[in-house]
């Protein structure tokens, strides 16, 4: 059979533009291009400007996950200024952060992937008395019967495939799909509780939060929390356990590199223990996570910039027509390495490593119950689970931290902005391992560098020629009808993309910012 | 239309401690949505450009109504990346058909800011015959085949933080991209959902709703609206008790409040159900619904306001101490910090507008200026 070329572009539900290029031969994905398809120029936007406006600037690199962002600038901040937040500024900042991860995974579950399993078109058969349900089947049927041709957009047209075929389950993710848009926009709440609002918050700076702490903001919190851990609990790892153990080819399907990383993340003490602990699974071993081991390479990506450095020597420029490249988003490696980042590889590096008993325990329960071996998580299915699984653990924690507040306790360390200084702020964000560089010079930014989750999974090739976490993810998978490739968007969307963050570019003359180890 | 749009207000008016838009008033306005044009909802595509999704996360949140029964009882949304069911060509498609057969009767939402250098090429978004299609080319073809356009937020609005000092894109607000349709401006970064949906519901019931010299709907960004006079916080401006450090009490001037310059109704509406806002937060107001916004290389989302000068008293200059400890004791204390605070916003906005803002040069006041124009 001929090979063929499917061209997926835009791949919707993601955040951003992301084009997705896959050669077909027998059935099957041989060759693959994962593309970026915009460029802002947020670190050039950001230099000259004063430090303290990078909090809120970097958070808008991405509407989806802004407190990542935020958190990985006023940690770069906290470094560069030598200021430490007290212990509410930590345990809010991580408050702040959790609550994006139940807001980022609700949504990547039920609003962005399950569109790709669940047959929506099931609502027509729907034959119960939920006011909600029905109302939502007379919309469809009316549009339908009158032959309006968007009947049921946005959510209709949609790729033909091997959806769930059994009603109840369809229909029982169709009202939990309206019941997330609820518990996620609570989730947005608890963010702003302690942000002010969101997306995009106003109280993240250096040296810890602004936010005003009393006990009503904290009941507020907590009564949101026990109501969104309910869900996740009782609902959102029910919903995924039964979608995965419809689509069980789905636990070998989009396996990928097989290599992680964590740079672990939201400190739960003042000594520097993390909740997510850090380091790498490579060639099949564990090891320690040394950031200096990471580099980025620009041969297939829109850059004239010299390759394969960090920090970049010379001048780094856009180069939006340059031949042969074809992404916004450079290659990064971990010690020549392609590495996956994400809740997988949080779960995998935490497993192997025995990190956290009540982690490792409820993933064994989980791989009991259906029936598999860990080597079986690192798949489609696999990256659906452990985002699950993580926001059972994260919600637990989440109700001891904010025990720990003391309302009549500070929660800013004052700074001064130092005349030069330089900064890195390491974290985990809801899409994986996020990483914010600063150099300051004469009171302002000198230079600025992001290193995010989707430039690690969704990067082009490197120099070498080897393929990203993405592409790789994708040769071998099958492709049942090349007109309607319902299986690529299932693979890349387990990886929960997020394009806004990743397309970034590192300007410098000279070597200003220096990977440490943490 | 006046008398409707006042009704529109007293509902809106309800809405004060952020149960905008309630939900009992919705079966009336889709009675006659209904009885207007059949369908009864507004076909809409929503485009992102140079966007970071945060808008139409924002629209997600929408609480009341929620943004389920936005989708089913409001709008027909036709095209949105975030939600959309369909992908690819499939995804590109519906936009293709909506320009032809839905010609003029769609609202053209754009959210993100336009690249203009490289000829386009810093954003594109699917395939033509196997070549690239710029957004600056689906921005123009969309807006010549629609009803009106509609930007969300800073980017869509101003160019927002993409045409910032150096602007290393060219981006581009969509009014400076889209000619001969009329453009409804909802900045803020992001803006509120309900000020979304509340100009949707406007456009769908009333038509195009009373709109300031920015094209932003006075209802939600008027000059009743300055975020320094509703501010809850001002009790402390006008006693003289300012913020020194996050965290502490007191009116945020001081730490680089935009609240004087900025025009919006959160400090009522609040935001998120209405749990907090950005001042009752602790976090000063970044003036994320002005043109202003985020300013340039040479000025700070913090720096403090300018000095003015108060009209009607010795001059006396007004920096945050010199104002609470001068007027606070005072009869004209709100008189004087009002017309303080409006001179500021009015001085702020000329510059921004009419010097500023083309030449992307920083927003920042000098002192000098404002003496010689005075």
């Amino acid at each position: 059979m001929a090979k063929q070329i499917i061209t997926v572009d835009p791949l919707t539900r993601i955040e951003g533009h992301l084009k997705i290029k896959v050669e077909v031969e027998n059935g099957k994905v041989t060759n693959a291009f994962s593309t970026g398809d915009m460029f802002r120029g947020w670190e050039i936007i950001l230099r000259e400007r004063s430090p303290i406006d990078a909090p809120p600037i970097a958070q808008r690199i991405c509407g989806v996950c802004p407190i990542p962002h935020g958190t990985g600038a006023v940690l770069a901040l906290d470094d560069a200024f030598g200021v430490k937040p007290p212990a509410n500024g930590r345990i809010i900042r991580n408050l702040m952060l959790a609550s994006e991860f139940i807001h980022s995974h609700l949504l990547h579950f039920y609003h962005l992937a399950a569109l790709d399993f669940v047959d929506i078109t099931a609502i027509l058969n729907y034959k119960g008395i939920d006011p909600k349900l029905n109302k939502i089947k007379d919309w469809v049927k009316s549009d339908a019967d009158a032959g309006v041709k968007s009947a049921g957009a946005p959510f209709l047209p949609r790729y033909k495939g091997d959806y769930i075929k059994d009603d109840a389950v369809n229909i029982a993710a169709i009202a939990n799909y309206i019941k997330a848009l609820e518990i996620r926009r609570k989730a947005h709440e608890m963010l702003a509780i302690f942000g002010g609002k969101i997306p995009h918050c106003q109280t993240l700076f250096a040296g810890g939060v602004a936010t005003q702490l009393n006990l009503e903001r904290i009941i507020n919190f907590k009564s949101r929390l026990a109501e969104v851990k309910s869900f996740i609990d009782n609902v959102y790892i029910p919903d995924v356990v039964a979608v995965a153990s419809l689509y069980p080819d789905y636990f070998k399907i989009g396996k990928g590199v097989g290599n992680f990383i964590s740079y672990g993340g939201l400190p739960t003490d003042d000594n520097g223990k993390m909740h997510y602990d850090s380091g790498t699974y490579i060639d099949g071993n564990i090891g320690n996570f040394d950031s200096n081991l990471i580099a980025e390479f620009v041969k297939y990506s829109k850059y004239s910039s010299g390759s394969g450095l960090y920090p970049l020597n010379g001048e780094t420029t856009p180069d939006a027509k340059k031949d042969g490249a074809y992404s916004w988003l450079k290659a990064p490696r971990y010690n020549g390495k392609v590495v996956e980042v994400g809740p997988l590889a949080r779960a995998i590096i935490m497993y192997l490593k025995g990190s956290d008993s009540d982690h490792k325990s409820l993933i064994d329960s989980a791989l009991s119950t259906l029936g598999l071996q860990p080597a079986d998580l690192i798949s489609v299915m696999g990256r659906h689970a452990a985002r699950a699984l993580e926001l059972s653990i994260l919600t637990d924690r989440m109700d001891e931290w904010v025990d720990e507040l003391d309302p009549a306790a500070p929660v800013h360390t004052k700074f001064k902005i130092p005349k030069t200084s330089e900064g890195m702020g390491l974290t985990e964000a809801a899409r994986g391992s996020l990483g914010h560089w600063i150099s300051i010079d004469n009171f302002r930014i000198a230079n600025y560098q992001a290193v995010v989750p989707t430039t690690w999974n969704g990067g082009p090739r490197d120099d070498a020629g080897n393929m990203g976490p993405y592409e790789q993810a994708l040769i071998g998978t099958p492709i049942a009808d090349v007109e309607n490739p319902i299986e690529v968007g299932r693979v890349i969307r387990s990886f929960d993309p997020c394009l806004a963050c990743a397309v970034h570019i590192v300007e410098g003359d000279r070597e200003i910012l220096k990977f440490r180890v943490c | 239309m006046l008398i409707s749009r006042k009704k529109f207000l007293q509902v809106s008016a309800g809405s004060i401690a952020g149960v905008a838009l309630s939900s009992l008033w919705l079966p009336k306005l889709l009675s006659a949505a209904d009885a207007k044009n059949g369908k009864g909802r507004l076909p809409v595509i929503w485009f992102q450009a140079q966007a970071c999704s945060g808008c139409a996360v924002s629209f997600l949140d929408a609480a009341y109504p929620s943004v389920d029964d936005v989708l089913i009882e409001v709008i027909s949304l036709e095209f949105n990346p975030v939600i959309m069911g369909a992908t690819g060509d499939l995804a590109m498609g519906v936009i293709e058909r909506m320009m032809v057969e839905e010609k003029g009767k769609y609202i053209f939402v754009v959210e993100g800011s336009i690249p203009t250098e490289a000829d386009g090429f810093y954003c594109t978004v699917g395939e033509k015959e196997g070549n690239p299609v710029t957004a600056l080319e689906w921005v123009k073809n969309i807006a010549a085949n629609s009803m009106a356009v509609v930007a969300v937020g800073a980017c869509a609005s101003w160019g927002g933080i993409p045409s910032a000092p150096p602007n290393p894109t060219g981006a581009m607000p969509a009014s400076k991209i889209v000619t001969g349709k009329p453009i409804i401006n909802i900045p803020g970064c992001p803006p509120h959902p309900d000020w979304m949906v509340g100009t949707i519901v406007n456009v769908l019931k009333y038509g195009i709703p009373e709109l300031d010299k920015l094209n932003r709907p006075t209802m939600f960004y008027g000059t009743d609206k300055l975020i320094h006079d509703n501010c809850e916080l001002r009790q402390y401006f006008d006693t003289g008790t300012f913020a020194k450090d996050y965290g502490d009490k007191g009116c945020l001037y001081e730490l680089g409040c935009k609240g004087p310059v900025s025009h919006c109704d959160v400090s009522t509406r609040g935001w998120n159900g209405g749990v907090n806002w950005c001042n009752r937060s602790g976090g000063p107001c970044i003036g994320c619904t002005e043109p202003f916004f985020p300013g340039g290389a040479g000025s700070g989302l913090y720096e403090k306001l300018p000095a003015v000068e108060v009209p009607g008293l010795e001059k006396i200059n007004i920096n945050a101490n010199t104002v609470g400890v001068a007027l606070g004791g005072v009869v004209v204390a709100g008189i004087g910090a009002h017309a303080a605070a409006r001179m500021i916003a009015t001085k702020y906005r000329q510059n921004k507008e009419e010097k500023n803002r083309d030449k992307g040069t920083p927003y920042i006041l000098k002192e000098k200026e404002e003496e010689e124009d005075k």
